[in-house]
């Protein structure tokens, strides 16, 4: 997945890994700014263990859920459980939560080793624990040579690793991450976020993991949480939300997706002039689009064929196209790269839908 | 006195950013020379002529310190300026404590009253000294008649005391408040305090943890910038002290300026050197900093 080296990385402490994952369930959550609805009765279980994504674009509330959880926003309707004891009133500061902020965050007048111990300090351990602690952590993220150091001498990737660390030194009874990685450079995030996944596999800690980057969300998650407008449109693993959007909102929002213009018909849908059955619920009638993946098009060199490719973009194993259809409208289709060397700008062709069941959005 | 407001003005002067340097056009070389010497002669001029004043010898024609050497034994030297000194701590303290959790409590919770607590501590600027002192003058005149009798009356009594003016102290913070305000503002655009509060409180930190912790810590600069520049103020207050009718550094220096003009002068040199020995010592102190960027 990526080039660069994997950071040497050591194994969790053993108290670390002794308290089992705690679930957490958001009931109803409601919170409003002024106007603006944040949250709309938020309904939201995360199991034990699992790391849960929540993924939506910006304002969707994601954010302002995380914080909830971690009690530095009060909701004004609706509760929070950790370990099915409600916390709702519990401040932030007893909640028993780490958690990593997308602004980088480390105690500037403190050294690397500190910070992580900052939390250990708080809760009055002593001074040896502190510094084993502190040590094992650092271990874990691959920075036990930092130890000494100042935050501003670390790069972004680093100081994030160091946040994770101070945020697990407490142990906490559930992890929260806001965007950890949005600061952070394309490599970088993407072995980052390899490196919280074996960490919080390691210590089967609970985890919430926001973000509105989809490829990071599916690429590390166990269960993807879509919002929107303050409310959950879909949780599911990252093969069914991919597969089986509920929604054309989570079928637009996670992937590429082709709007097709398509017609009820009989039971099924009608688009490219053939007919395939609606997969989940079809709108009661009008126009419709039909929502199709890139790789679910198949696409075929035909002298009389109405569409013509446009673009032709190379990226390995698959070859993207876009093609034009008649009515101004234009798809992307995801082929072999080693069946696409015929197809380049210019060329007639065919563009038919698999072989299955096509997903279904009014239209406009 | 002339001398120590300027030691006010190069205290203010100190904390402001330096002027950016850019490589100007042709010509603008020799403009900045021409400004930076009519200033440097401007400010230079008055401080190079009180020295010449005090050094020099008027009977036997050379050069003598005495008037340097002698400023501790002078009468009324130690008393005021250790009252002078007293003044300023006590107003850096009182300031600190009221300001510090103002600027934190509008930065974190109440950012819409920031341009309110702004212009508030602006006020002091925009009113003349004379005035705020003339106010607290007739209430000091009312107050003790009105309340006669009454342990109110021994508060405005004991606020009154010559050896330790307490009111002076509760002036002074006001005076001060568009310094320290504006020094711990400074400081806190610079860093993310509510991520860094967020995390520390995340961590298990109370708001007496998170403000000595992570608060103090942040604006260590800010703090000693605010600190100094108040005790520059008080030091060199002469309007209310006098008014009142307090006996304090600067009425002292007045007081002996007209039997020991140069020992007066001499006074003044010396606490304008004070004031730049302490606005190095504060840099200095900076850039000591564990935290800091450029360390």
């Amino acid at each position: 997945m990526t080039t660069l080296p994997a950071a040497p990385a050591g194994t969790a402490p053993a108290e670390l890994r002794e308290r089992p994952g705690v679930g957490v369930r958001l009931e109803g959550l409601t919170r409003r700014y002024g106007s603006v609805l944040a949250l709309d009765g938020l309904d939201l279980d995360v199991t034990g263990g699992e790391l849960l994504a929540l993924l939506g674009p910006s304002g969707c509330g994601k954010t302002t859920a995380l914080r909830a959880i971690a009690g530095f926003d009060r909701p004004d309707a609706g509760r929070v459980l950790l370990d099915g004891r409600d916390v709702t009133d519990v401040p932030a500061s007893k909640r028993d939560t780490g958690m990593v902020f997308q602004a980088y965050s480390l105690f500037p007048n403190l050294t690397v080793a500190e910070n992580v111990a900052f939390g250990l300090r708080v809760r009055r351990r002593s001074r040896i624990e502190q510094r084993r602690r502190a040590g094992e952590l650092l271990e874990l993220v691959g920075l036990a040579d930092r130890a000494g150091r100042y935050p501003h001498q670390l790069s972004g990737g680093q100081q994030q690793r160091v946040a994770l660390a101070r945020a697990l030194a407490v142990a906490p009874q559930v992890l929260l991450l806001d965007e950890p990685l949005s600061a952070l450079d394309a490599r970088v995030r993407v072995q980052l976020r390899e490196e919280i996944r074996r960490i919080q596999l390691e210590l089967g800690i609970t985890t919430v993991f926001v973000t509105h980057d989809q490829a990071e969300a599916l690429s590390v998650a166990d269960r993807v949480g879509v919002l929107r407008a303050g409310r959950l449109e879909q949780v599911a693993s990252p093969d069914d939300l991919y597969e089986r959007p509920a929604t054309a909102f989570v079928a637009e929002f996670v992937g590429t997706m082709n709007r097709v213009p398509a017609v009820l018909a009989g039971g099924g849908v009608e688009l490219l002039g053939v007919r395939r059955p609606v997969a989940g619920a079809a709108p009661s009638g009008g126009p419709v689009v039909a929502l199709v993946r890139p790789e679910a098009l198949l696409v075929a060199a035909d002298p009389a064929g109405e569409g013509r490719v446009v673009t032709r973009t190379f990226s390995g194993a698959s070859t993207r196209l876009a093609v034009a259809l008649p009515g101004g409208v234009e798809v992307v289709v995801d082929v072999a790269s080693a069946e696409s060397q015929a197809l380049v700008p210019g060329t007639a062709v065919t563009v038919t839908p698999a072989e299955r069941a096509v997903l279904v959005a009014p239209a406009g | 006195m002339s001398a120590l407001s300027t030691a006010g003005v190069t205290g203010a002067g100190g904390v402001a950013p330096e002027m950016p340097v850019r490589a100007g056009r042709r010509g603008a070389g020799t403009w900045r020379w021409v400004v930076l010497t009519a200033a440097g002669l401007y400010f230079l001029v008055p401080i190079g002529a009180s020295l010449w004043f005090t050094l020099r010898d008027g009977g036997a024609g050379g050069l003598t310190a005495e008037h340097y050497t002698g400023i501790p034994a002078a009468e009324g030297f130690a008393e005021t300026f250790g009252r002078s000194l007293a003044l300023g701590s006590l107003t850096v303290l009182l300031a600190l404590l009221l300001m510090v959790p103002t600027v934190v409590l509008v930065e974190l919770r109440l950012p819409r009253l920031r341009t309110t607590v702004e212009l508030l501590t602006l006020l002091p600027l925009v009113l003349p000294p004379i005035a705020l002192v003339v106010g607290v003058r007739s209430v000091l005149a009312w107050a003790p008649d009105h309340f006669f009798g009454t342990p109110l009356a021994e508060v405005f009594f004991a606020l009154q005391r010559p050896s330790l003016p307490w009111i002076l102290v509760f002036v002074y913070v006001v005076l001060a408040l568009p310094f320290v305000y504006r020094a711990l503002d400074a400081g806190l655009r610079g860093t993310d305090l509510r991520t860094l509060t967020e995390a520390a409180r995340n961590l298990g930190a109370s708001w007496p943890r998170v403000l000595v912790s992570v608060v103090l810590p942040v604006l260590r600069t800010s703090v000693l910038n605010a600190a100094f520049l108040t005790l520059a103020l008080v030091l060199g207050e002469f309007t209310v002290a006098a008014i009142l009718g307090f006996r304090t550094f600067p009425t002292w220096i007045l007081e002996i300026s007209g039997s020991q003009p140069q020992l007066s002068v001499a006074v003044s040199v010396l606490s304008l050197a004070m004031t730049w020995l302490l606005l190095l010592l504060i840099s200095a102190l900076d850039r000591r900093r564990p935290g800091k960027e450029s360390a």
